[in-house]
């Protein structure tokens, strides 16, 4: 039998499908668009599975036209991260439009966790607006603020306010690259922030787009002072865990 | 609606333009989360009458009382004795203040970060939405929070009715004897406006009808300890909120109605949702009508509300009056020592509502507590670290939600809801 999970995300939509033995066997990724339905859709349409679960923001919509039981990202995350690393106790996400900080028992239960309310500062959102208003690609947006020479604060964490504060520091002839390092730096401290309320010390397992992006891996590392552990593609992790859940239930 | 309504809404001065859109929204807003529930136990056509004539019959019936002499009493708290009012033939109704309503006007009286109870009590003002404010002839404001102390100040020239009530916010002798003179002088204010003398008899009468209301909601509270629950939370909170609404005898008659209902429910095993469904406290801040965003995600999210540690739930009704006195002096005593116990959070310390808290958790049988608080409102957002602290340590998963009256965080409070939902289950 294989088992689906599709992530209906703000930004992306993934797709994978596992074997019995929860092995990967197929994984698709698609941009959300402004029609996450049809988009869902085609993903995936041709692919066979015999059971799928839904997970991410859009996981309701999915649920009525699919008729697939659904699971919220956390738990989805969760799993996923327990089939890699199964020993984590601690799981950061940072997501498209939302962040989380899950902290897990020894059983792999969640004990507690942490998630923004309703303003998607210190997520990929915030991080593409900003590398967009600085000119950069977003793939290139981290590479590129791991080589500025200095740090800068930058204050604001609301887009909007974020945004203007850029446009000042460029019109002060700062280096495009240091107000990079900047943004990421503050994007950092509200993970870190968002951590330490739930969890004080261990290893914590880094998933989400956001996860890609070296400079956050890095300064991350670097201001816990913990190990980070990164699954291969992290995007694709609450996917892999809504598969994995759907094998659960089978 | 009928005409008659409307003539009588145009008498009370409302904008009948901005006040047919109000009663749309919360028309659709009933059907869509309230209607649509399965399940729901008899009796509970009441509750969709009194809302589905919220501003309509309930007005007549206060406009007739007023031309029957009888004065209306308008109040914003718990704190406003309703023994007090009753005694004295008045009626007491509390005020509009569950929406967001003419946010563009408030915010020109009010700085933007207050909390959406006290925007929205001036949102109903401005806009002229409001026909309970506009039938009173007083208006109870109350000094608890520092947001709405100072928020009385600019309602103070919106209103020519406004009586501000002074409260202890420590619970100390002084805090008593400061809460005894404001209840003697509300009694005094009271009798001054009605021109009735509240007498041992009428005093008695009042603290009596009070009690069998309060009683009633204990019963209603008492069966939503069974599972499977015999009664959705968004039933029971209504039931909360239209404690301050309705005629006080037929409240208690009907509640008592539905709590028939319930008992032969429960002798049958029936549930509005299945057996072990999870089961959840919510405790903080109040939750008045329209106010259902928090329980409505809940229980569409696979649990069931089982009580509410609110001022518009068991914070509010939990104690009765002693019963036995003889003088009004007496009485009054017995009034103050029961208003005295209510644990809001602007009392410093408030030890009594963990306590409470942890106490309903385990009667309720509850397998978490959701700290609701609403975004600005700092005695309930600070009480609510604590609490969540002290509660986890006792092993009982807790999840605090700040939010307000908008709907722009529903996808995120879903999510957190159904997370925090899987991890109790």
């Amino acid at each position: 039998m294989c088992f689906a999970g599709i992530d209906i995300g703000s930004r992306t939509i993934e797709l994978v499908v596992v074997d019995d033995a929860g092995e990967i066997v197929l994984s698709l990724q698609t941009d959300t668009g402004f029609d996450p339905k049809s988009e869902a859709d085609n993903l995936v349409n041709g692919v066979s599975f015999d059971r799928i679960m839904a997970t991410g923001y859009g996981r309701n919509l999915f649920e009525i036209s699919f008729d697939a039981p659904t699971v919220t990202e956390i738990k989805a995350h969760v799993r996923g991260v327990l089939a890699i690393f199964p020993g984590a106790r601690t799981v950061l996400d940072i997501g498209g439009q939302d962040s989380k900080a899950i902290v897990l028992y020894e059983n792999g239960k969640v004990k507690k966790f942490e998630m923004n309310d309703r303003c998607a500062a210190g997520t990929g959102k915030f991080l593409e607006i900003m590398a967009k208003t600085l000119g950069f690609e977003i793939e290139a947006f981290g590479r590129e603020a791991l080589m500025a020479k200095k740090d800068l604060n930058i204050s604001s964490m609301c887009t909007v306010f974020a945004e203007s504060e850029v446009t000042s520091l460029i019109a002060k002839g700062l280096s495009r690259r240091e107000i990079a390092r900047g943004l990421h730096t503050s994007v950092i401290r509200r993970a870190a922030s968002m951590i330490n309320r739930v969890s004080s010390e261990g290893d914590i397992v880094f998933t989400g787009g956001v996860a890609k992006n070296q400079c956050i891996r890095k300064l991350l590392s670097e201001k816990l002072g913990r190990e980070i552990h990164i699954p291969d593609d992290p995007q694709m992790i609450g996917a892999l865990g809504a598969a994995l859940l759907a094998a659960d239930n089978r | 609606m009928s005409e008659d309504y409307r003539s009588m809404w145009a008498d009370l001065g409302l904008d009948l333009e901005a006040h047919d859109a109000l009663l749309g929204v919360l028309g659709k807003a009933y059907q869509d989360i309230y209607l649509s529930q399965k399940d729901r136990p008899d009796g509970m056509g009441y509750f969709d009458f009194v809302m589905s004539e919220v501003h309509g019959l309930r007005i007549r019936e206060l406009l007739d009382e007023k031309e029957a002499g009888r004065k209306i009493i308008g109040s914003y708290c718990v704190f406003v004795p309703e023994e007090i009012v009753l005694a004295a033939n008045a009626t007491l109704v509390g005020l509009c203040s569950g929406a967001d309503f003419a946010m563009d006007e408030v915010e020109k009286l009010l700085p933007r970060n207050t909390c959406a109870l006290i925007k929205s009590l001036f949102g109903f003002k401005l806009g002229k939405v409001c026909p309970y404010l506009e039938s009173t002839d007083m208006i109870v404001g109350e000094n608890t929070c520092d947001g709405k102390k100072k928020a009385y100040e600019s309602l103070n020239h919106l209103v020519k009715n406004l009586y501000i009530m002074d409260l202890p916010q420590v619970k100390s002798e002084q805090g008593r004897t400061l809460l005894k003179s404001e209840y003697d002088r509300f009694k005094t204010a009271v009798e001054e406006l009605t021109g009735v003398s509240i007498t041992a008899e009428s005093l008695k009468q009042a603290i009596q009808m009070v009690n069998a209301k309060r009683s009633a909601i204990h019963r209603l509270s008492s069966l939503r300890k069974a599972d499977p629950a015999p009664i959705s939370g968004l039933d029971a909170l209504l039931a909360n909120q239209v404690f301050f609404y309705d005629n006080p005898a037929r409240f208690t008659e009907s509640v008592n109605k539905i709590c028939d209902a319930l008992e032969n429910r429960i002798a049958e095993k029936k549930g509005v949702f299945p057996e072990k469904t999870p089961r959840i406290l919510v405790s903080g801040c109040p939750q008045a009508v329209p106010n259902w965003k928090l329980p409505f995600i809940v229980e569409t999210s696979g649990a069931v509300i089982v009580g509410e540690e609110s001022c518009v739930g068991e914070r509010g009704t939990r104690n009765l009056t002693d019963e036995s006195c003889r003088t009004v002096e007496e009485m009054m005593e017995a009034i103050v020592d029961r208003y005295y116990q209510v644990d809001c959070a602007i009392f410093t310390p408030n030890p009594e509502r963990l306590k409470h808290i942890q106490e309903m958790v385990a009667t309720y049988k509850a397998n978490g507590v959701i700290h609701y608080s609403l975004q600005f409102c700092q005695p309930y957002l600070m009480e609510s670290i604590s609490v969540e602290k002290a509660l986890e340590e006792k092993n009982i998963p807790t999840l605090r939600i700040e939010t307000d009256y908008s709907m722009e965080d529903v996808g995120q409070l879903k999510t957190r809801i159904e997370a925090f939902i899987e991890q109790i289950q």
